[in-house]
């Protein structure tokens, strides 16, 4: 089975075609939208993802090496994420799906990381650290659902280091400029460490490391916000992988391209002997290939979605999934 | 004798024997992921606190084990050793009538040290242990002293969390709230913000 899979839940739109038999990524193009200042504003995005998506449909296509007779299945992301980027993947999906003949699968965007995640590492049944600009989650799989052991009581990981870096004046995403400058520091700045049992918040380093900037240098606050945050992610991971006695670790999402988060999550799992995995960067952060796998797992394990039931879902909760291919 | 009989994600349980008894360890480990700036303060903190918190949640009538020894320099705290089993590993084995009556001594036991002003900060059910027919609260280290609404509601709504995520029976955590209710005066006020962390949760669908 040859699926084609749109993401488009915020700031990437993504087609990613990938078979099933053997299991092989053919293609996964993205175009990031860039806001010229301040934050993601949903309209824009939505209006980018519409203007590139005809160029990345052809290119994903081109770099397959196939064409619209080899599709069986459209899979797209269905939810959680921005209203208007997820309504323009969903309609270019519902078209595609129609003009093809071809059925189409609506797919949970967070269960989408974890499945390339597996898919792409050979993990088996991780514990799931799910780290991106708006979510921020600690997935795993039990008792017939994939559930949410922890997540952020208030903004996601990435946003709190956007917002930071736009108040320092940054470009977005911050993320990569921060973890260059935290390389650079050198003290340790103390900032609120926030762990309430496997949740986490936010908010308050982001106001304390505002504060800090007045005396301390920049270096030094990124590696202390770094520090601080990527700590309580790791502790937070750990307690979910003790709770649930799984013995191995997966990340999945934009800020774990982070080299540090990176090693510090390898570093735990190492100590508690248990196994680290993370996807290389094309499928770490939100693309089409992921959406396109979910998509041919949900319909092998016979789950069928009409056109009917394609409306978006934009509080789409990762537990709220019935898993029938596991 | 030392055999350590479960390593938890941040410290090392241990079995252990102190003056003649069996005891049970807590030593906080070091993590070798988090720099020392943040590992010790944390170790240290935490080791302190918990202390303190489990002397005051037994002195306000909650079952708790008692503490024989504290030392921080390697940060360990010395402790009543349970015979029991963890509510998570029985829980779903149990008729529903002994369900019933363990969830309720639950909420008896959070209402006793909400009312005293303490908040356990990680009341999972890994954390509560049956011994001699008594619900057992451990693990303070995550606990403070607080009467504020929103931390007493954060620990019902991880306790919650906990038993929807792990446990079969959906009934188990309306035992639990209701027991804590009658125990509790200020429950409602307690309740009405579990709903409200329930819903400030990301992608809850809102009816």
């Amino acid at each position: 089975m040859i699926c084609l899979g749109i993401e488009g839940t915020a700031h990437t739109v993504g087609i990613g075609i990938v078979r099933d038999k053997p299991f092989e990524i053919l293609s996964n193009v993205s175009s990031m939208y860039r806001p010229a200042a301040g934050g993601i504003h949903p309209r824009d995005a939505a209006n980018h993802h519409a203007s590139v998506f005809t160029d990345i449909l052809k290119k994903s296509l081109d770099e397959a090496n196939i064409g619209f007779g080899n599709i069986d299945l459209i899979g797209f992301s269905i939810g959680p994420g921005l209203g208007p980027c997820l309504r323009t993947a969903a309609t270019a999906a519902r078209a595609l799906a129609l003009y093809l003949g071809k059925p189409i699968m609506g797919v949970n965007h967070c269960i989408a990381h974890l499945e390339i995640g597996r898919a792409v590492t050979g993990a088996d049944d991780p514990v799931l650290l799910y780290v991106s600009g708006g979510n921020t989650q600690v997935i795993a799989f039990m008792n017939g659902k994939y559930r949410v052991f922890g997540e952020t009581l208030d903004i996601g990981i990435g946003n709190c280091l956007d917002k930071f870096g736009r108040e320092v004046g940054m470009p977005f995403p911050a993320g990569p400029r921060i973890e260059e400058m935290a390389k650079r520091g050198k003290k340790y700045v103390p900032l609120p460490y926030s762990v309430k049992g496997m949740d986490v918040s936010f908010s308050g380093i982001l106001t304390a490391a505002m504060h800090a900037m007045e005396r301390e240098r920049i270096e030094d606050v990124c590696f202390s916000m770094q520090e601080t945050c990527f700590s309580m992610l790791t502790e937070v991971t750990e307690r979910a992988m003790a709770h649930t006695e799984k013995a191995e670790v997966l990340l999945g999402g934009g800020v774990a391209s982070n080299r540090r988060l990176q090693e510090m999550v390898r570093k735990m799992a190492e100590e508690r002997g248990a196994k680290f995995y993370c996807p290389p960067g094309k499928v770490l952060v939100d693309n089409g290939a992921m959406i396109a796998w979910t998509a041919i797992l949900m319909k092998k394990s016979g789950m069928e979605m009409g056109i009917e039931d394609t409306s978006i879902k934009q509080n789409f909760r990762t537990d709220e999934v019935d898993v029938k291919w596991r | 004798m030392e055999m350590i009989i479960k390593r938890g994600a941040e410290a090392e349980i241990i079995l252990s024997e102190w003056m003649g008894r069996k005891v049970i360890i807590k030593r906080r480990v070091k993590k070798g992921y988090r720099i020392d700036e943040i590992d010790k303060e944390l170790r240290m903190q935490r080791t302190k606190k918990e202390a303190l918190l489990m002397a005051e949640a037994r002195k306000a009538g909650a079952s708790v084990p008692i503490i024989y020894d504290i030392n921080l320099s390697d940060m360990t705290i010395t402790m009543q050793y349970l015979e029991g089993r963890r509510v998570k590993d029985c829980i779903d084995e149990m008729e529903g009538r002994e369900q019933r009556g363990i969830c309720e001594k639950i909420g008896e036991g959070i209402a006793s040290i909400h009312r005293n002003g303490i908040v356990h900060g990680d009341i999972t059910t890994s954390n509560i242990i049956i011994h001699m027919g008594k619900t057992y609260f451990i693990d303070f280290g995550l606990g403070e002293k607080s009467s504020e609404r929103e931390k007493q509601g954060v620990d019902l709504h991880l306790l919650m969390e906990a038993f929807k995520a792990a446990h079969e029976n959906e009934e188990l955590f309306n035992w639990v709230f209701d027991s804590y209710e009658k125990n509790f005066e200020e429950a409602s006020e307690v309740i009405k913000k579990v709903e409200e962390i329930a819903e400030r949760g990301r992608y809850v669908v809102r009816g």
